[in-house]
């Protein structure tokens, strides 16, 4: 009896180990087959979870194709830093990653490859969206992405308005206006909530801070620098004020209201207006969802500066591929080939644009069904200037977050705009002072 | 029996021994080393001497949640302590339904801490929003009592269970002699009961102190340090300062203030066990 349990406790213990042995990633799963027969592997850790399923999918149809074993990793959202920090450091590390721009190179540049003379970068259809470090190209934009004010046009012309009334800021102010005082009469507000969650203040603290500074870089002819003036700050909280004093709910509430909260006043037809990007056509427009292109439409965000008659919509990118320089060489070989597929080939380029409604920077790219995209090249073509994507100058994450959380104070009343004045202004340059001590 | 253990102990030893090195040492050790450099990933950490000490001592976040954790750590463990025994007393006095309301009493306790945080975020700010006052992450004092109640609703119900079991444990006798000596009930508590009661004490103060010291769900959960990290309490302002940041230097500063933060708190756990051990009574 004794040896028999003394056996049981040996078996469990082994067990256990084994258990703790066996706590690998799912995906590598995929690594099997006919990876013998390949030469090297490729391993992504992908940023946007939303085309987490069609990254999969195409990764295993370059294997049917190819033969190469390719590995997809999400990082779950918000965590893309963390666990880019820790995968890199094991002994299979991610071989294709990315970056969000110049400030989020810095920390990694000494794991990118230069890219000079690969294949994908031939296949860019500007240079600007190779992302440099001296002479070297380290990243590349794979995904341009636009965003503005989405608009319901269905709920504008009840109100008696059309998208083309609104051409200027002040247009766009008395629109609104002009709803929230006939808001009960109307059954509708001009804004969806511009909830200052975690989940939804990355509109306001990183995306509607684009313009003042976009406006600023204008004026100064620069595109990146470490003492910001602020310049165009009471436009700033001029759009702001718009947005939060004729939302969906009181300012003081908006602190704990969601991404999802915004999304879905907007597609009951509960606002007119609704800041966002081409992302989110896919939340907007489908099967399941209430809305079709005709109803639909994306105008550019209006600040009152600069000269709004020309204004587009913003675009840009922060989206940049980087090969890790510390992988197997025929790992690298693998994932640049890789890379290449997936821009020039018909598969490739198809699911980029329809199943992950990316308008990929490169020759071969098919067009993609995106409404908003397709908004933003007919007012190129029409002429108008797009906004560019200045974000990635931001010092740090933490300027950021310190001007959301300036934001969300200012909103709700028991902060005022000086101290959000002081997070943009000071804040820019004592996190840019930080990021080079 | 005992045979068996004196031929087999490596069996049982050596793989416990071997997960303490590697899992706790062996990090602790490199953790150390870390806190001196500067770093992206461990692999390839420069020295950076002392400035990440120098940094972390001199910051103005991380001096401001440590007073904050060093109050609410003090509220927090004596508002649960006080009220986890009135429930024992209360729980062991043979009243209906008793085991009904322990586990009733002990359940929160299963909840994770983030969940936890999640669902006392939305209740609490529903109640305030009714209330037309600014919430939790826009009013500090409200995030800071927001977070003692969501400890104390947690917390009560395990140190409950830890002082039922001292109260069960003390004599009958003794207090039957206390009765027939004459004392009054009040007198028993006093003089009695806490005394025999001090092991528990000793225990639940040290869980409680430490929970308090080092909690980082909840308080990731329900105030996230905001507004403008003033409910940011040690271990959240290390998870910030290690991932919130990007940058070699911000790494070996977060290290560094880890390092601080386990000084602290083996320091505050040793001071604490041996007050309260000095008070025990031999039964």
């Amino acid at each position: 009896m004794k040896k028999r349990f003394a056996l049981l406790l040996i078996l469990s213990m082994i067990l256990s180990l084994a258990a703790c042995g066996g706590d690998k990633p799912a995906a590598d799963a995929n690594n099997g087959g006919d990876a013998s027969s390949a030469a090297g592997e490729v391993f992504y850790l992908n940023f946007k979870p939303e085309q987490d399923e069609a990254w999969e999918a195409l990764a295993k149809a370059y294997t049917e194709e190819t033969g190469v074993p390719v590995t997809v990793v999400t990082a779950a959202s918000g965590t893309y830093e963390q666990t880019l920090m820790s995968e890199i450091a094991k002994s299979n590390p991610p071989t294709l990653f990315q970056v969000n721009g110049p400030v989020g190179l810095a920390n990694w540049k000494d794991y990118c490859l230069d890219l000079t003379g690969s294949g994908i970068l031939s296949q860019l259809t500007s240079d600007s969206f190779a992302l440099k470090d001296g002479d070297a190209t380290l990243g590349i934009a794979y995904v341009v992405e636009s965003y503005g004010i989405i608009v319901n046009k269905t709920l504008l012309a009840k109100a008696g308005y059309s998208v083309e009334d609104i051409a200027s800021f002040a247009d766009l102010k008395k629109v609104a206006e002009d709803i929230t005082a006939r808001k009960d009469e109307l059954g509708f507000a001009a804004f969806s909530s511009a909830g200052m969650d975690g989940s939804s203040d990355w509109r306001f603290k990183t995306h509607l801070a684009n313009l003042p500074i976009y406006f600023e870089y204008q004026d100064k002819g620069i595109g990146t620098t470490d003492a910001i003036e602020g310049t165009y700050l009471d436009n700033y909280k001029a759009i702001f004020d718009l947005y939060i004093n004729n939302s969906t709910c009181d300012p003081k509430e908006l602190a704990s209201k969601t991404g999802d909260d915004s999304l879905n006043e907007f597609r009951n037809g509960e606002a007119v207006f609704y800041q966002n990007g081409s992302w989110a056509y896919g939340d907007l427009v489908g099967e399941g969802k209430p809305f079709t292109d005709d109803d639909l439409a994306m105008i550019p965000i209006y600040i009152g500066a600069g000269d709004e008659a020309q204004q587009g919509l913003c675009t840009g990118t922060e989206n940049y591929w980087c090969v890790n320089n510390s992988a197997k060489e025929e790992n690298i070989q693998a994932t640049l080939d890789f890379m290449n597929w997936c821009v020039t080939s018909e598969k490739g380029t198809q699911a980029m644009a329809t199943e992950m409604n990316f308008v990929i920077p490169f020759q071969n790219a098919v067009e993609s069904p995106n409404l908003f995209v397709k908004q933003d090249q007919d007012m190129t073509a029409a002429g108008k200037t797009p906004v560019s994507w200045n974000f990635p100058t931001m010092p740090s994450e933490n300027w950021k977050n310190e001007l959301g959380s300036a934001l969300t104070a200012y909103a709700a009343g028991t902060g005022t705009w000086d101290t959000v004045a002081s997070a943009f202004v000071d804040g820019w340059a004592s996190e840019y002072a930080a990021l080079n001590g | 029996m005992e045979k068996a253990i004196r031929k087999y102990w490596p069996v049982f030893v050596l793989p416990t021994l071997a997960a303490f090195l590697i899992g706790f040492v062996w990090p602790f050790l490199q953790g150390l080393y870390l806190s001196f450099c500067k770093f992206v990933t461990i692999n390839n950490a420069t020295f950076n001497g002392l400035k990440n000490y120098i940094f972390a001592l001199t910051e103005a976040d991380f001096l401001h949640s440590f007073g904050f954790t060093v109050l609410f750590t003090v509220v927090s463990s004596a508002c649960i302590n006080v009220a986890a025994l009135a429930i024992a007393l209360a729980l062991t006095r043979e009243i209906k339904g008793t085991n009904l309301f322990r586990s009733v009493f002990f359940m929160p306790n299963l909840i994770g801490g983030i969940v936890l945080g999640y669902i006392w975020n939305i209740l609490l700010n529903c109640v305030l929003t009714l209330l037309g006052k600014p919430l939790m992450n826009l009013y500090a004092p409200y995030g800071f009592i927001g977070l003692l109640i969501l400890m104390c609703w947690q917390q009560i119900g395990y140190m409950m269970i830890i002082y039922i079991a001292g109260l069960q444990s003390i004599p009958g006798d003794y207090l039957e002699a206390a009765r027939i000596d004459g004392a009054t009930e009040r007198q028993i508590f006093w003089k009695v009961k806490l005394p025999n009661l001090m092991p528990s004490i000793t225990i639940c103060a040290f869980l409680t102190l430490t929970n308090g010291f080092k909690l980082f769900d909840q308080n990731l959960a329900l105030t996230g340090g905001e507004p403008a990290h003033q409910t940011e309490m040690l271990a959240l302002n290390i998870y910030q300062t290690f991932y919130g940041r990007s940058g070699p230097q911000w790494k070996g500063y977060g290290q560094a203030k880890a390092v601080l933060f386990c000084i602290l708190v083996i320091a505050i756990s040793m001071i604490q066990l041996r007050a309260t051990r000095s008070k025990e009574v031999q039964q």
